[in-house]
């Protein structure tokens, strides 16, 4: 029967529930004409109950409701994760709204409502709860995408990110279908137990299929297309939201389907995936002048470091794996958070050629991309290097010696346009009188919380990468 | 005889679903979509689950698809409109098909739901306990197993209707 324990177990989601549809009853009482930031405050304090909760949680670890959900150190770890993604990425929207005249609302409300999807999909053990979890945290997505409603851009991309997002889910519900087929459960812990007895065709099928799926929601090539112009079209904070929350969220899945269950017979898929992810993703950033856009290159190189991880297998690679979402969030929310800020009104100012001479315009934020860039490249001293260096480390012991020397090769491609647009920031004259505007609290916060991460994760691993060691025994338990 | 009907029943459905995506005119479109949906209730009866086969067609074979003609109409008033929709094929096989696949439906639904033995006074199948679609089955696994995914879905159509508003929305 359901105990209060059981509600406790989902108690983030329920929290982050009650104050995204708090959010939704307040909009209308604030006057037309009023600004919104009451509303982003009320969005803030629902993250930092869920945070809260998250944190109650740990004294409760076990599964609830008739073993959909399952607590413990792995759901909590990327439960905290999330919910720092979306702290951040409200404290960035705050001014972005007023700036962008975005309506605040129905913005605050599916954010709320989309992390508590991300959540769900973490701590999920049934394919039924994950597949409704993935359309959540994908459909607010797919909303938040289209919100800059005077941008036509805006309305591409979230049409674009539909249609093909759509057809990912049904690849991944097929998927789901297969698996039911093959082991007669949809339970992660009776999928498991099935398929330790008798691996079958089907099995194969199922593990393919959910790949395709959950591969589109990670932007891992060769489903991937579709990054760079959603990426472009979509709201700064979205991007920095969606880039890395719904990511962290599908690799969590992806990690439950592939170790959770003990599936066989992917590797090949993954470490093809993984390959041209990463090459795909560097080449195609050389070339481009728009930020975002060199972002989302760069994202989906990043899938592929990932991917690496997850093809070295083990304790190692998936605790690899973990530590290396979070290090990316830190960065990249942080990078997409310097980019919403410069972005001005109308977003007019998102090429490299208007970051020329920020170093002399604005140090500070300069100083802070720059940071985040080195640590994107994965420079000693911040968190990308640690990350890469347990990925790449994970793989060598598990043999795959050629997958780490493409990894290396393409992380030194990378570095040519990370720095490229560090060289226009310090040595470059503005060309534009693009006008770089105060530094408004809210994002300040949201800026340190992602800097002192980053820099934690470089200067002290030691005790993250071994709460993601942890969280990998709980995993493959 | 199990076999051949699904074999028929499957066939019906792939072959609308074929049909739904070659036709050019979305109402042609919609009426085989029925096809697929009514077809695929067929193969829920034929595998004992016939509540769920009930409930597919009242919802989806009936309201869903009520819903989608409606907004047909009423949006696509364009190029396709205008241009004649009749097809020969359907002309032709329409009722006869419609009849043919109607008598072995209500076939299939007399043998399971055990009708035609109450018609000749034979003990009837329907005592619900070892059929595994049946409403209390179907029951105890929305509500008991499956009943997180169940009240979740309730924030999913919620952000669907919230999406729904946001993007309709005119911008001053």
């Amino acid at each position: 029967m359901i105990s209060a324990v059981d509600y406790i177990r989902i108690l983030p989601e329920l929290v982050l529930s009650v104050f995204g549809i708090l959010v939704m009853i307040v909009d209308p009482l604030i006057p037309e004409q009023s600004p919104k930031r009451p509303l982003g405050m009320i969005a803030l304090v629902g993250v930092l109950a869920g945070l809260a909760a998250t944190a109650y949680q740990v004294g409760f670890y076990g599964d609830a409701f008739f073993h959909s959900v399952q607590v413990n150190t792995f759901s909590v770890f990327f439960h905290i994760v999330i919910l720092l993604i979306a702290l951040v990425v409200l404290l960035t929207s705050c001014e972005y709204l007023e700036v962008q005249k975005i309506r605040a609302g129905e913005y605050y409300g599916l954010i709320l409502f989309g992390t508590v999807g991300m959540m769900l999909m973490t701590s999920a053990v049934e394919l039924v709860l994950i597949f409704i979890a993935l359309e959540i945290s994908s459909i607010s997505t797919y909303i938040l995408a289209g919100m800059r409603r005077r941008v036509a851009e805006s309305s591409e991309s979230s049409l674009k990110y539909f249609l093909l997002g759509s057809f990912a889910t049904a690849f991944f519900l097929y998927g789901v279908a297969m698996v039911y087929g093959a082991t007669g459960s949809t339970n992660i812990y009776t999928i498991a137990h099935a398929l330790r007895t008798q691996q079958s065709t089907l099995a194969y099928l199922a593990v393919g299929l959910m790949f395709v799926g959950l591969g589109f929601k990670v932007a891992a090539a060769p489903f991937h297309v579709w990054t760079p112009d959603v990426y472009e079209g979509s709201p700064a904070p979205v991007v920095a939201l969606m880039s890395t929350g719904p990511k962290a969220a599908a690799f969590a899945v992806l990690l439950r389907v592939l170790f959770g269950t003990g599936a066989i017979g992917w590797f090949w898929i993954v470490w093809l995936a993984a390959i041209l992810s990463m090459t795909l993703g560097n080449i195609g950033a050389l070339v481009q002048q728009n930020v975002k856009r060199l972002l989302a290159y760069s994202s989906i190189a990043h899938a592929g470091y990932l991917l690496v991880a997850f093809a070295a297998g083990r304790e190692v690679g998936i605790s690899g794996a973990i530590f290396y979402t979070a290090t990316y969030a830190a960065m990249n929310v942080g990078a997409f958070a310097v980019v919403s800020h410069l972005s001005g009104e109308g977003e007019k100012y998102v090429t490299i050629d208007d970051y020329a001479g920020l170093g002399r315009r604005s140090p500070p934020l300069a100083g802070i991309l720059t940071i985040f860039l080195l640590s994107l490249i994965g420079i000693p001293a911040t968190g990308g290097f640690f990350a890469k260096f347990y990925v790449f480390s994970a793989a060598f012991q598990s043999g795959l010696t050629g997958l780490v020397i493409i990894g290396v090769i393409n992380s030194a491609i990378a570095a040519y346009y990370y720095l490229r647009i560090i060289v226009h920031m310090y040595m470059r004259d503005e060309r534009t009188e693009a006008p770089v505007a105060r530094i408004p609290a809210t994002l300040g916060i949201g800026l340190a919380i992602s800097l002192i991460a980053t820099i934690y994760l470089g200067v002290l691993p030691g005790r993250l990468l071994e709460y993601a060691l942890t969280s990998a025994r709980d995993l493959v338990k | 005889m199990h076999l051949a009907l699904f074999l028929i029943f499957a066939a019906v459905c792939v072959g609308g679903a074929i049909n739904l995506l070659a036709q050019k005119h979305p109402i042609n479109s919609a009426l085989s979509l029925i096809v697929v949906m009514g077809s695929l209730a067929m193969i829920y009866l034929l595998l004992g689950a016939e509540f769920v086969a009930a409930v597919q067609v009242i919802v989806y074979a009936g309201a869903v698809m009520v819903l989608f003609v409606f907004v047909i109409m009423l949006l696509n008033a364009g190029v396709e409109e205008r241009t004649p929709h009749a097809s020969r094929v359907a002309t032709l096989l329409g009722v006869p098909g419609l009849i043919i696949g109607l008598g072995i439906s209500a076939w299939v639904v007399s043998r399971i739901t055990g009708l035609d033995k109450i018609a000749i006074g034979g003990p009837s199948v329907m005592n619900g306990s070892d059929v595994f679609g049946n409403p209390q089955a179907v029951g105890q696994l929305l509500f008991r197993d499956y009943l997180l995914p169940f009240e979740v879905t309730s924030i999913l159509i919620l952000i669907a209707i919230m999406g729904a508003v946001v993007l309709a929305r005119r911008e001053e």
